[in-house]
């Protein structure tokens, strides 16, 4: 994963606060967040736009065989979640003894996604919690 | 003075009970919690630490506020558990609540009283118009070796305060507050060790009870209240005991400390534990009550605190649960073994 | 535009024994396919005019980029152009469609196209690493979405929306073993049943590792020709009747549907038009099922079957071997294995021997039209390719 600090440093807001963008001419929304409108395409005015983090689950799995990076949260709830905006996002779910299903209402939490072995740096990261 | 615009508390929902601990280490559950007076602590969970629980208590607060997050002058985040030794999770936490980049940040370590420290920095800073708002945060992920009896209690949690001077945006005013600090070795970690060390039962008389007392009285006599005048007193709360024998011994009722006593049902939350007391008490507090705040740092001092609530506290109220539903509710027991591994003591190789 | 395009035939084809090849790397397994395709179609090294090699990720792999040229030269290709084609678990099949426009566009008469990986030489986690890359590596593999993940999202919403079922799911797995029994260059040549499908070690819910194609070494190599001098080198010719390809979002979510590949559907329908001709005519086909969901995905895209109806179809028995349309028969991805870059080359390979008619226990009896669907990624690339006998 990153071990240079740019990449992740250039990624933190999109990652704590789910900043997405909204091509001003078409309304459409994106996350991750992009420079050209796919429908508008050289016409995109593109600004950035926070989104709530609430919507719903659309799919979800337990990944059971993870990377080496996340060897150690595993097994751990992925899921394509639907925003109340719109757009889908995918993201960690995490564990909160209530059942996930596709239709469980979601809102998001932060938390560490990695940590980059002992003197690494530790990625911060939106994931969502069903309530 | 400068006062509390709003607040915000998180308690990790992991719970592991004093008698599972005490299975493990072939010890008298039923005594430790009756002398200790806690039944269960909570435990952050694998991907959860001091940053995170700062922000999650963060984001409440400034709902709980309704101020602009970028109108965020400053904001400490005290805890003896910050993730990194060198790099602040006060910066993480004011981009996470979208702060903006126009104020200043750092960590704060005092034990368990660098969050009530950040908030004498904040009131200095407001009062003279440095800044329009600042936010002090108690966020800890403590540690307690395993086997000592620390570990019955060292749990984890916090609680973010935003302090401002405009009295119309004030849930409640701090009166008054004064400190008490001398160098006393009750308790420490050196750097990179794992674990806190300890004096045992020198943490007592001359660490906690010294400290609380000396602050106690000495807000006691600068501002004239008889400790009859408060509503509601909360004391630092290192077990369920001490904050009960604190308040016996500066002539307060049980009474009082009641409602803003939560390690008996959290263990302490160190950074967290006396904000997360007053967070429970400004829960419940109607307009007009007094609260007594006396924090306590090991090493050592304590900082307390005369509060008066105003007219606002019920507007904002209802726009976030009252902590001790949370605490209640939002919970999931674990045994030991998912304690150690939520805690990374045990992981896959 | 189309216009003065030449039509394209494959003369030769070649395959290595795909499976964990612990004493041959990279550079031999593709020496190993290229040696069968210059035998098959009876031309030597210095005939071929240009390479094209389909190789995911043999930096991750392997440590080696620049690997084009290693290719060329270890193939006895002295000095001849050669480009390296990377579309995730797609680069062998997009390879296939590069060396089909340079033979089509005249710049070039013989060409050859590889396709190889050497995954067993890091650890399985590396390897689920490096496969991550090909979904979207800061939003998906970053959250610690791996590639079964992927799939297993698609297939938990295909099951809501449609009513799949994970025994549905794996009889895909089932059928593929069945064909690869009889494929000699087969990683997997055993039966599997439903019930180990559904006992097996879970991988992402509901996808067990007998719904996954295996981590594999092996290689496969076409040479190109145009149709026209094509019966010098071969009594029976390939013609290349449709070279489609499309793409999509890398990132799943940010699709249209998760239930269906936009990319492999328009690929599909673009394939069709060229080739002039519909699903009903396919007699055999080869199609991208690195995980058994993605079979049933490709069955819905490719409009063999109607949205929702191919899960069933499948487990019926109805693209069977010797079915009215046979589906993978080497094995697929599941029983043949799936060394990413050889995979879209080694359909190729598959289907031009169904239709020479040289595909042995496994022959599908007067197979003339066959369909090669390969898939990158979570299906952010398709490529689809129908072949046709020439008499």
């Amino acid at each position: 994963m990153e071990k240079a600090s740019a990449g992740m440093w250039r990624k933190i807001d999109t990652r704590y606060n789910l900043i997405g963008s909204e091509c001003e001419k078409c309304k459409t929304l994106y996350f991750p967040p992009r420079i050209i409108c796919r429908i508008c395409g050289r016409d995109t005015k593109m600004r950035s736009r926070k989104l709530s983090g609430n919507g719903k689950v659309y799919s979800f799995t337990t990944i059971r065989v993870p990377s080496d990076t996340f060897k150690e949260s595993a097994p751990y709830t992925v899921g394509v979640i639907e925003l109340e905006e719109g757009p889908k996002v995918e993201g960690h779910v995490v564990e909160n003894g209530k059942k996930v299903a596709i239709g469980s209402k979601v809102k998001t939490v932060f938390r560490k996604m990695y940590v980059d072995g002992d003197e690494g740096l530790i990625h911060y990261h939106f994931k969502f919690e069903t309530i | 003075m400068a006062g509390i615009i709003g607040y915000g508390a998180y308690v990790p929902r992991l719970r592991i009970k004093v008698e599972e601990i005490a299975r493990v280490w072939n010890e008298d559950g039923e005594a430790i919690k009756r002398g200790l007076n806690i039944k269960e602590k909570s435990v952050p969970a694998f991907d959860e630490d001091a940053a995170t629980i700062a922000v999650e208590a963060a984001r409440k607060a400034i709902h709980h506020s309704g101020i602009n997050p970028r109108e965020l002058g400053a904001v400490y985040v005290g805890s003896e558990s910050h993730p990194y030794a060198v790099k602040p999770t006060a910066t993480v936490v004011a981009q996470a609540i979208d702060a903006g980049h126009n104020l200043t940040a750092a960590d704060l370590e005092f034990a368990c009283k660098a969050g009530t420290a950040g908030i004498q920095m904040l009131m200095g800073m407001t009062d003279s118009n440095m800044i329009k708002y600042g936010m002090a945060i108690g966020s800890d992920t403590s540690q307690g070796r395993p086997g000592d009896a620390l570990e019955y209690t060292a749990s984890a949690g916090g609680a973010a305060f935003i302090i401002g001077k405009e009295k119309k945006e004030m849930i409640a005013e701090i009166l008054k507050t004064v400190s008490y600090t001398s160098d006393t070795p009750d308790f420490w970690r050196r750097e990179g060790a794992n674990f806190p060390s300890h004096g045992g039962r020198f943490t007592g008389e001359p660490g906690y009870f010294k400290h609380v007392a000396n602050a106690t009285k000495l807000l006691l006599e600068q501002t004239g209240f008889k400790p009859s005048d408060f509503d509601y007193v909360v004391f630092h709360q290192p077990n369920g005991k001490f904050p009960l024998n604190a308040a016996k011994l500066l002539g307060f009722t049980e009474k009082q400390v009641e409602e803003g006593l939560l390690t008996p049902i959290i263990g302490n939350t160190y950074s967290g534990a006396s904000m997360l007391g007053l967070a429970a008490v400004l829960d419940k507090a109607k307009p007009g009550q007094k609260i007594m705040v006396t924090s306590f740092g090991s090493g050592a001092g304590s900082d307390s605190f005369a509060i008066q609530v105003t007219n606002n506290i019920e507007s904002k109220r209802k726009r976030v649960a009252p902590l001790r539903e949370l605490i209640a509710k939002d919970k999931m027991y674990i045994d030991y073994a998912l304690y150690l591994k939520n805690r990374s003591s045990i992981v896959r190789t | 535009m189309m216009v003065n395009m030449r039509e394209v035939a494959i003369i030769g084809v070649g395959l290595t024994k795909f499976g964990e090849r612990w004493e041959h790397g990279l550079r031999d397994l593709m020496a190993e396919a290229g040696l069968n395709a210059l035998n098959d179609a009876n031309i030597t090294s210095n005939d071929v005019e240009m390479l094209y090699g389909g190789v995911m990720a043999s930096g991750r792999f392997i440590g080696q980029e620049h690997i084009a040229a290693l290719l060329a030269d270890q193939l006895g290709f002295k000095n001849i152009p050669a480009v390296r084609v990377e579309n995730a678990c797609a680069s062998g099949g997009t390879a296939l469609r590069q060396g089909y426009i340079a033979v089509a566009s005249g710049i070039h008469d013989i060409v050859a196209v590889g396709g190889v990986e050497k995954m067993t030489d890091v650890t399985p986690s590396e390897a689920t690493s490096a496969l991550g890359g090909a979904g979207d590596q800061e939003w998906e593999l970053g959250q610690g979405i791996t590639f079964p993940g992927l799939y297993a999202l698609m297939a938990k919403r295909h099951m809501h929306d449609f009513g799949t079922t994970e025994e549905q799911m794996a009889a895909v797995s089932v059928k593929n073993h069945k064909n690869a029994v009889k494929n000699k260059y087969a990683q997997f040549r055993r039966e599997i049943t439903i019930d180990e499908v559904l006992k097996s070690k879970p991988v992402a819910d509901p996808l067990k590792i007998l719904d996954c194609s295996p981590i594999s070494d092996g290689a496969a190599a076409v040479i190109l020709a145009p149709l026209e001098i094509a019966k010098k080198y071969n009594d029976t010719p390939i013609k290349i009747a449709a070279s489609t390809q499309a793409t999509d979002t890398l990132s799943l979510a940010e699709r249209e549907s998760i239930t269906s590949l936009k990319a492999a559907q328009i690929s599909g329908e673009k394939a069709f038009k060229q080739a002039k001709v519909k699903p009903s005519d396919i007699d055999v086909a080869e199609v991208h099922d690195c995980f058994s969901i993605a079979e049933i995905l490709a069955m819905e895209d490719l409009g063999f079957y109607k949205k929702g109806k191919a899960a069933k179809a499948i487990a019926d028995g109805e693209t069977a071997l010797g079915s009215k349309l046979s589906v993978n028969t080497s094995g697929g991805l599941k029983g043949c294995g799936h060394p990413v870059g050889a995979t879209g080359v080694k359909q190729a390979v598959e289907i031009t021997w169904q239709l020479r008619g040289e595909a042995a226990d496994r022959q599908v009896n007067g197979a003339e039209i066959g369909l090669a669907h390969n898939v990158g990624g979570s299906g952010a690339t398709a490529v689809v390719h129908i072949m046709k006998r020439i008499n």
